[in-house]
């Protein structure tokens, strides 16, 4: 091995490192993720407060640091879908959003079904999992969490009848989730301990007890509750075959079952930053060019005839790594991600908007504060 | 709940009940830019177990006083984050209700 020569000088000669300001490399690591072909470097995030003490850097959370540099940008916002850039906040506070998004926030969905008839090919367990999956287009808010001992009434219980039968003769025919039909008087079949009634005039008892019709509330009265999308296929019925069926939602949060999950998924990436090291012209800058699979290099005339590459869509990076392969193409790409900028993505079911959902989650995530606080107190 | 001692009110250990990375994790991140926090760290004895234990010694200032800051701390960021994200997408709908009315801003 070649011995590297570097020249000796007494320490006492260095310059001083600048107090006060982090020297550039010492910067590069903190604020970036670098990613070289072997592996990603630098990926932790250094938030002790004394971490850099030695240089009068001050590591600690300042709120009104964090004011002056937090931002948000929305990219697109949808009905059901939203990406927006949260820049400036670390990645343990948008994981803990993102968790959320997806495990605490509550939503409704099917819970019990309560089958009478089912001689569809689909059994009836698998019947009542497919039913529990539909999403249901209401708002969470307005109801309560049914514990073990509440009755089921009209503040915690949502009741969908479905009747569907293939008559003899005819084709097979879909199920469909449009035919999950909303009964606001709630459950219709009445309990099995109860006696034939003598007196046609008294109501029977039944599955729930509503004190009033769900459609007599002001917010559902304009505002029917059923499911998010009507074409989403629950059974096949062959000639002969029905199914007749009550199915009762309550409220739930997605860590229990994915049913109650209010997203899709939520994700977020982290903003790829893409740097060349040196300037890169003729042959070279077409080769890499056509090296990057979703194009983020460009060529640009920089006069005479010479062309020179340029990094025209870093966003799109997917960090596949081809340009920084084989040869010393890593001494001319750089490849980095910024360690406080973050896409986030949110795909709503269809209960909540997406940025009423992020909203709520950031609630959460202060109500678990102040729970702790309120518990040291 | 909180383990510690009395003598040494510097050092001692949370445990959440029903809580978990979410918190803890966040919880970590405020705890560890408080100059006055040495050591802070948390983990989850037992998957199955509902439950996190946070770790917090300070450099002599009570422990529960210095989780109780960083709490407050996360709630003020999460207002400034709550606030900034509604004002940007209400700046985000009135742009696209300008542009969808091909009206310059
Ligand atoms: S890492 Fe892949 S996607 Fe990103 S610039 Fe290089 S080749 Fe293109």
């Amino acid at each position: 091995m070649e011995e590297q020569k570097t020249p000796k000088i007494p320490v006492w000669d260095l310059p001083d490192v600048p107090k006060g300001k982090l020297p550039p490399h010492l910067e590069l690591q903190r604020t970036r993720v670098l990613c070289t072909s072997d592996a990603p470097t630098h990926t932790e995030n250094i938030r002790y407060s004394g971490a850099y003490a030695s240089m009068g850097v001050d590591n600690s959370l300042r709120l009104g640091h964090f004011r002056d540099n937090f931002r948000v940008e929305v990219i697109t916002l949808t009905e059901d879908d939203m990406e927006f850039d949260m820049i400036g906040i670390d990645a343990s506070l948008a994981n803990a959003f993102r968790r959320i998004l997806i495990a605490e926030l509550p939503t409704m969905a099917i819970e019990k079904v309560l089958i009478a008839n089912n001689t569809s090919v689909i059994q009836d367990e698998v019947l009542a999992h497919r039913l529990g999956l539909v999403p249901l287009k209401v708002d969470p808010r307005l109801f309560e969490y049914m514990s073990e001992n509440d009755v089921p009434n009209e503040k915690n219980t949502i009741v969908f009848k479905l009747h569907s039968r293939c008559e003899r003769g005819s084709s097979r025919i879909k199920v469909l989730s449009n035919e999950l039909q909303w009964l606001p008087r709630g459950s219709e079949f009445t309990l099995s301990t109860e006696k034939p009634a003598v007196d046609p005039t008294s109501r029977p008892r039944t599955y729930t007890s509503f004190n009033c019709s769900q459609d007599s509330l002001p917010e559902f009265s304009n505002n029917p509750i059923g499911p998010k999308h009507d074409d989403i296929m629950i059974a096949k019925l062959g000639p002969g075959q029905e199914i007749e069926l009550e199915a009762h939602a309550v409220k739930g949060m997605g860590k229990t079952h994915a049913k109650w999950s209010p997203v899709a998924t939520a994700w977020y990436r982290m903003l790829p930053e893409v740097v060349l090291l040196q300037e890169i012209e003729g042959e070279k800058a077409e080769e890499l060019v056509k090296k990057c699979p979703v194009k983020v290099f460009d060529i640009e005339d920089i006069g005479k005839g010479r062309k020179r590459a340029t990094v025209a869509r870093p966003r799109s990076c997917t960090l596949c790594r081809e340009c920084i392969r084989g040869d010393d193409w890593d001494k001319h790409v750089a490849l980095r991600r910024v360690k406080d900028h973050f896409i986030f993505t949110i795909e709503s079911t269809g209960a909540l908007h997406p940025e009423v959902l992020f909203t709520e989650a950031v609630k959460i995530l202060e109500d678990k504060c102040e729970r702790v606080i309120t518990e040291l107190s | 709940m909180e383990l510690g001692s009395y003598q040494d009110q510097s050092q001692a250990t949370f445990s959440l009940t029903d809580e978990d990375h979410t918190l803890a994790n966040s919880l970590r991140f405020t705890l560890n830019q408080d100059p006055r926090v040495t050591f802070c760290g948390y983990s989850i004895p037992h998957p199955s177990d509902a439950r996190v234990n946070i770790r917090v010694q300070t450099t002599g200032d009570q422990a529960s006083e210095v989780l109780k800051d960083s709490c407050q701390d996360l709630m003020l960021i999460c207002q400034h984050v709550r606030s900034t994200f509604d004002q940007a997408v209400v700046e985000f709908k009135n742009k696209k209700g300008l542009d969808a009315m091909n009206i310059e801003p």
